[in-house]
């Protein structure tokens, strides 16, 4: 199938760089230590805080800087700069998808920056501090919310690279966008630390399920029926994203007709 | 080299102008992000008392320094950080062909004056801590003197980082530990930190002399290493050491640049 | 204006040897050059991707610095005096441009007056003159990006000579121009040359370039000269065949073609005949002249695309 050929394709593209994935996957590691010395001082201030204790805190530290790569927090989609350039006027008529071409590119990019960014900062937290590290049921459960978590990463970073379409310099747009998402995602700090109401509010956020939600489930936090409550609170951004993303690639294709790029 | 860093950098910014209201969302973007760094602590506050030994108070004046002399760091020089991108696309070498230091011109290249809202956040956090701590002119003085040692040596930093990025090229991602970490580690009070780790940031990337050493001073309170009270002011002496190490370092990976393909 | 002697450039190029192993090797860019160009000389600098030509170019500059032997440009060590040489010298990246890609071309010349230095008046001059000669006027005030390769090209020449250089070094400025653009380019390059002194050393693909412009052409290969001399010496040193091409009147048949000569192709009343370095051409026309009727005939000189295809692939001048 075309698509998975796509993937794959991303896949190889993105191994080509393998310098580039040191020098992040150097870059990520250090933060996680940095990070980690703040949870430390306020986990040993009160040791359960949000029902993790010091090791899950420092666990939180290194495995969300391990998800940086996959889930892509910092960058966009290269499909954005497409727009910007009128390119993506060619990969609209192709006989494909958009969004599934674009998704599959993205899940191939995914894949390779977690098995190539994905285990130094796990490794690193583990040899200093002894981080948790999950067993086989636990590791599997991980993954499947971390596929969740990069398709609602995807389909938030695919809405805001077809906004290039109506928003003339959407550089701005992006920065801001992004600035939220660290913050709303839990990577600045876990959302569980995040006062009452606030902390509801940010926790049904869909930018919970990009790396709240996977690290909770790392951490063995999501259990049974608590497990599937996850996923499926992954799964239903993950549907109502891709969908709005759908809506908007009728509208841009409709755009593109009208205005001829 | 100052004019020429004005000069280009209004051209820059006059470019930038052109797009008012991208800047304005970049710039906003900006104070964003930089402000959720703030609610950060502010949660941090929600749970404890104190953070490494510091009330709000003494956070806030270590978080503003740090910022404000990493702020204009970056306005200064921070451009600097895409010289690998610049020797991939082949401008480095059309940076070479100017009769201007090449630094300066990295420094200035797509220039833009978003940088400075990065300051006006920090500001306001240092002046709060300030009106909530006692101080006398001198520290203020001190303070003063701080924020300039602190910018002197970011921008050594910058230069290492880049200097790194001859020899790194496609990883030049790993720089971004002393610089964009660098700011990281010093905004918050570096008693979190482990002893080993005080050590390094003290004495091999001596990122302590940013604010650290000379706060202890100011909100006096005792060093977690124990160094002899002369310590604190050896800002400038770290920070002069810090810029020969890095002008060696770039005049070095110059020589051995090699420009890209054709 | 430029001295090598003895230039030489490596990088060490890792690579792989084994299945992890990694050994590195150099690989000689440039050879042991040595040439000298004088002041006001136009010289084309030839060679196939890879000799070694933007190697060369780039140690001229001051980009890179030779690894061993002497380069002397305007007197000046380039790479240890690179921004004082860089006020007398102007350089063209056909490639890529050294304008600032969001701003007007204006406020790009503006920019360089003040790196430059070059004082307002003179500077006001000059850029008059060059927004004459290459037609600049209807587009100084768009930015770079939205500017034509042709455009962008005469502004890229216009920015290389604002502070009139004493040496001007083009590396491919020709390359992806449509005819016109191409002309003006070339006319212009010659005139500068002609009427202000201005050295020009220039590397091209285009051999068109050559020929309008170089009277002196050095080719390098394998980080080798291969060649220095006149365009002339050029064609003596790797000759080929000449083509005549002979129209015959009504519907008369070719004959009495000399030994050597060959009928290379035939399209009605016209054929071609390659007519090889060592016989003669007239004696060939009075031959055919004599054995049919003939309505026209030409003789092209051998093309120096020809020429130099042949210097690349190191066929034997023949005795």
């Amino acid at each position: 199938m075309v698509y998975a050929l796509v993937g794959w394709l991303s896949f190889r593209r993105h191994s080509a760089y393998l310098a580039a994935s040191i020098g992040a996957t150097v870059s990520n590691t250090f933060f996680g230590f940095l990070r980690a010395y703040i949870l430390i001082a306020v986990w040993k201030y009160k040791p359960d805080l949000g029902g993790y204790d010091v090791l899950d805190a420092i666990t939180f530290s290194f495995l969300t800087q391990a998800l940086i790569g996959p889930v892509q927090i910092f960058g966009g989609l290269d499909l954005a700069q497409r727009v910007r350039t009128g390119d993506v006027a060619i990969d609209l008529h192709r006989p494909a998808d958009l969004q599934a071409w674009w998704l599959a590119d993205d899940l191939g990019r995914a894949a390779h920056a977690f098995l190539s960014r994905g285990f130094a900062p796990l490794a690193a937290g583990w040899l200093v501090f002894g981080i948790v590290l999950p067993g086989p049921a636990q590791g599997a459960a991980f993954l499947l919310s971390l596929l969740l978590a990069v398709l609602v990463g995807f389909g938030m970073r695919y809405l805001v690279a077809l906004a290039v379409f109506w928003i003339h310099d959407a550089r701005g747009v992006e920065a801001i966008i992004r600035s939220c998402a660290l913050f709303l995602s839990g990577m600045l700090m876990p959302l569980v630390a995040f006062p009452g109401a606030v902390g509801a509010v940010v926790q049904a956020l869909p930018w919970a399920a990009l790396i709240q939600v996977p690290a909770d489930v790392y951490l063995g936090k999501r259990q049974g029926w608590d497990l599937l409550a996850a996923y499926a609170f992954q799964a239903g951004w993950a549907l109502a994203l891709l969908l709005l993303g759908r809506a908007l690639t009728r509208a841009a294709h409709r755009r593109l007709v009208i205005q001829g790029g | 080299m100052v004019s020429t860093w004005l000069l280009l950098a209004r051209t820059w910014t006059r470019a930038a102008l052109q797009y008012p209201a991208t800047l304005a969302m970049l710039s906003a973007g900006v104070v964003i992000s930089t402000s959720l760094d703030l609610l950060t602590i502010v949660i941090v506050f929600l749970h404890v008392p104190r953070f490494g030994g510091f009330e709000p108070a003494g956070v806030m004046y270590l978080y503003g320094g740090a910022h404000i002399a990493f702020a204009l760091s970056n306005v200064l020089i921070g451009s600097a950080d895409r010289l690998g991108e610049h020797i991939r696309t082949g401008n480095f070498d059309t940076m070479l062909i100017r009769p201007v230091h090449p630094l300066v011109q990295l420094a200035t290249e797509d220039f833009s004056p978003r940088k400075v809202a990065r300051l006006v956040p920090s500001c306001l956090v240092l002046g709060w801590g300030i009106s909530r701590l006692d101080l006398s002119p001198g520290d203020l003085l001190l303070t003063a003197l701080m924020i300039v040692n602190g910018t002197v040596l970011f921008c050594a930093l910058w230069v290492l980082a880049a200097a790194a990025q001859f020899v790194l090229l496609d990883a030049a991602q790993a720089t971004h530990v002393i610089t964009w970490g660098g700011e990281f580690t010093v905004q918050y009070p570096m008693s979190l930190y482990a002893r080993e780790f005080l050590y390094a940031v003290t004495f091999v990337v001596p990122l302590a002399f940013v604010n650290w050493q000379p706060s202890l001073y100011v909100l006096g309170v005792p060093d977690p290493l124990g160094l002899p009270g002369f310590v604190r002011f050896l800002g400038p002496v770290a920070t002069a050491l810090l810029c020969l190490v890095a002008a060696a370092a770039w005049r070095t990976g110059l020589r051995h640049y090699r420009s890209t393909g054709s | 204006m430029i001295q090598l002697s003895e230039v030489s450039k490596t990088f060490p190029v890792r690579q792989k040897t084994g299945r992890l192993r990694r050994g590195r090797t150099l690989v000689t860019a440039v050879d042991k050059i040595g040439f000298e160009v004088s002041p006001g000389e136009f010289v084309g600098y030839l060679g196939p991707n890879g000799a070694g030509k933007s190697t060369t170019i780039k140690m001229l500059t001051g980009i890179l610095s030779p690894s061993s032997g002497r380069v002397r440009v305007a007197g000046l060590d380039p790479s240890r005096r690179r921004t004082e040489l860089a006020l007398r010298l102007g350089v063209v990246f056909g490639q890529r441009t050294t304008l600032w890609w969001d701003l007007p071309l204006r406020d790009s010349f503006a920019l360089i007056r003040h790196l430059y230095k070059v004082d307002q008046r003179r500077f006001a001059a000059r850029l008059a003159e060059l927004t004459e000669l290459l037609d600049l006027g209807p587009f100084l005030g768009t930015p770079v990006r939205q500017l034509s390769l042709g455009q962008r090209m005469r502004g890229d020449l216009t920015a290389a000579l604002l502070h009139s250089p004493a040496l001007l070094v083009l590396d491919e400025p020709t390359i992806g121009l449509d005819v016109v653009s191409k002309a003006t380019v070339r006319e212009f390059l010659a005139r500068i040359n002609a009427e202000e002194g201005t050295t020009v050393l220039l590397t091209t693909h285009d051999l068109g370039d050559i020929e309008r412009l170089c009277r002196r052409v050095m080719v390098i290969d394998h980080g080798r000269v291969a060649f220095d001399g006149t365009l002339d010496e050029l064609r003596a040193t790797a000759p080929a065949d000449r083509t005549l091409i002979v129209d015959l009147a009504g519907d008369g048949v070719l004959a009495g073609l000399p030994d050597g000569v060959r009928l290379v192709r035939r399209e009605g009343p016209r054929s071609w005949l390659a007519v090889p370095p060592d016989v003669s051409a007239a004696s060939v026309v009075a031959d055919v002249a004599r054995a049919c009727d003939v309505a026209d005939i030409a003789l092209r000189e051998p093309d120096i695309e020809d020429v130099v295809t042949r210097l690349y692939r190191g066929s034997p001048a023949p005795a």
